[in-house]
């Protein structure tokens, strides 16, 4: 089907830049936006996971509230949601304020947002189940210890229970790159945004879309083999006999 | 009929000029298959080069329609088709039975979408077609075009109270386009060469940007006139809004004919012609740009543009690209 690879040297039809230049700046995006709603993914999960595995019930039903709302509602709803309804249920002013905001800008902030409480979502369930694989004796000897509750979350339930999840929330992570692509949906120039749009201007689709195919698996081999460096850098002795840091 | 893809259909078209390759392509491999499904049936229909002299002989025309192009050709709530191209094909058909001298002429409705016209008109599906399909060189490769039966021009449409009256108060403001238009590459453009410095944020379908300027997001939105009169006339306070700003670009729409038929081209040319002259063409306008029109009776609320004017005092088939 004669692939023309030269498609992305040439000159973009705006903008006074070539081609690639366009996937570059998608590929900024996306990678931006992976790494920051990560970041809030990991904080909204660990403190609803803990929420999910406190004594009181109260919390606990907040934490089961929280996670059921946010993985049961689907991803592209979810953005429309955040992006077309939130706005209009703020005080008049603030809407405005906010939709107002520079709209590269604003589809930023929004993705952020949606993915980093969606991801948390299911980095809850995950941070849960490891704290509660964790046997019952952990948590009893540190309040035994004279430990606060949350001292013992901090210095034994949490670091036993991170290391536990390593594997699945590798996989969360990979999840959460390929979750990026729906940002384009609310007008974020990101890698899936360009690939249409070099799609429309160019009609080289074979191209756009294998070009943009490679760099989500970069991203992704890039992420996994920083999350395998961090499961080996922080596993201890008993699960790795013979290759023991401490 | 489904109603946000009606005001679409149009901008299909729209998108088209800047889809060129791709369109092609597509077109290519539609034909292929069409061929290939041709070449096995014996009843193939072949090469027609006197669409008249078949017409006459078999006593039916066969002819293509819409069915979500809103107000061009589509479906009313009875299933009927109707629309403003719609009305031309008709008036077509009566010209036919008189030329021919065949009173019982028999018609044939066979719906096409944008996907697949053309390959479906040069294998005889149907004999011609008025919808919403723009004229341009690119196409006249491969199909021939009547007199144009409707122009539309690249406008904005923006809040009565903006103050935005043409495209240099856009300075920095926020201009909705719809991706893969034309608009789209032209709006870009427009910001390279002017230094308008103002921010453009293009969103999936036309129905995203004009939500876009109804909430506040953005304050213009720039497309097809005639879709923008769409879009405002779904809109919740459709009096909130209006079209303004000199037109960007043109795109003719017409009927579309097979190639190398000169005939029936100089037959279809001439109707078209009557039409526009006698003012027929401008109570048509009327009634689909400026009344309640089915299925829910909303109103476009269209001003004829100028370059109508000129088509209607000087029927021509000329293409804008």
């Amino acid at each position: 089907m004669g692939l023309n690879w030269g498609i992305f040297f040439e000159d973009a039809p705006f903008g006074g830049v070539k081609y690639y230049q366009w996937l570059l700046d998608g590929f900024a995006n996306t990678a931006l936006l992976f790494v920051s709603s990560w970041t809030m993914a990991f904080i909204v999960g660990s403190l609803v996971g803990i929420l999910r595995t406190l004594p009181n019930r109260c919390l606990r039903a907040l934490g089961t509230a929280y996670v059921e709302i946010f993985r049961n509602i689907p991803l592209l709803v979810q953005f429309f949601i955040w992006y077309a309804v939130i706005p209009e249920l703020l005080p008049r002013s603030a809407g405005i304020w906010v939709k107002r905001i520079d709209p590269p800008v604003q589809s930023f902030l929004f993705s952020l947002v949606c993915l980093g409480f969606f991801t948390g979502g299911r980095i809850a369930e995950q941070v849960r189940s490891g704290i509660e694989a964790l046997s019952k004796g952990q948590r009893k000897a540190g309040l035994a210890l004279g430990m606060t509750m949350a001292q013992t979350y901090r210095h034994i339930l949490m670091p036993n229970a991170y290391r536990i999840i390593m594997p699945p929330l590798t996989s969360e992570s990979l999840n959460l790159i390929k979750n990026t692509a729906v940002a384009s949906t609310i007008g974020l120039i990101d890698l899936t945004f360009q690939a249409y749009r070099l799609l429309d201007f160019s009609a080289n689709s074979y191209e756009s879309f294998i070009a943009i195919t490679l760099a989500y698996v970069f991203l992704c081999l890039i992420t996994l083999s920083i999350m395998r460096w961090i499961e080996r850098r922080i596993r201890v002795a008993p699960t790795a006999p013979g290759r023991s840091r401490a | 009929m489904s109603h946000p893809v009606g005001h679409r259909a149009p901008g299909t078209c729209a998108a088209q000029p800047c889809m060129e390759g791709k369109t092609v392509k597509r077109l290519i491999a539609l034909f292929l298959i069409c061929c290939a499904a041709l070449s096995l049936s014996p009843a193939g229909a072949g090469e027609i080069t006197d669409t008249l002299a078949r017409i006459k002989q078999d006593g039916q025309v066969i002819v293509g329609h819409r069915e979500s192009s809103v107000p061009f050709s589509y479906y009313d709530a009875n299933q009927n088709v109707v629309g403003y191209s719609q009305e031309y094909s008709s008036l077509i058909v009566e010209a036919l039975k008189k030329e021919l001298n065949l009173p019982d002429l028999k018609v044939k409705y066979v719906p096409i979408t944008s996907q697949n016209r053309i390959p479906l008109l040069q294998n005889g599906t149907y004999d011609f077609e008025c919808g919403s399909t723009t004229n341009n060189l690119e196409r006249q490769k491969q199909v021939a075009f009547s007199n144009t039966l409707f122009i539309i021009g690249t406008r904005i449409l923006v809040h009565k109270d903006s103050g935005i009256k043409d495209f240099p108060d856009l300075r920095g403001k926020v201009l909705a386009v719809t991706s893969g238009t034309t608009s789209e590459r032209l709006a870009f453009k427009m910001k390279d060469e002017t230094k308008l410095d103002m921010e453009i944020i293009s969103l999936t379908d036309h129905g995203d940007s004009f939500r876009a300027v109804e909430s506040g997001r953005a304050d213009a939105f720039f497309i097809d006139d005639a879709l923008l009169a769409g879009e405002r006339a779904r809109a919740r306070t459709p009096a909130d809004f209006e079209i303004v700003g000199t037109p960007q670009s043109y795109e003719a729409y017409g009927a579309m004919l097979r190639k190398d038929d000169p005939k029936f081209k100089a037959f279809v040319d001439k109707v078209i012609a009557d039409i526009q002259k006698s003012g027929k063409a401008l109570g048509l306008f009327k009634k689909w740009f400026q009344n309640p029109i089915p299925p829910r009776g909303m109103n476009m609320n269209f001003d004829l543009p100028e370059a109508m004017k000129d088509l209607f005092a000087n029927p021509n088939d000329k293409a804008f690209q």
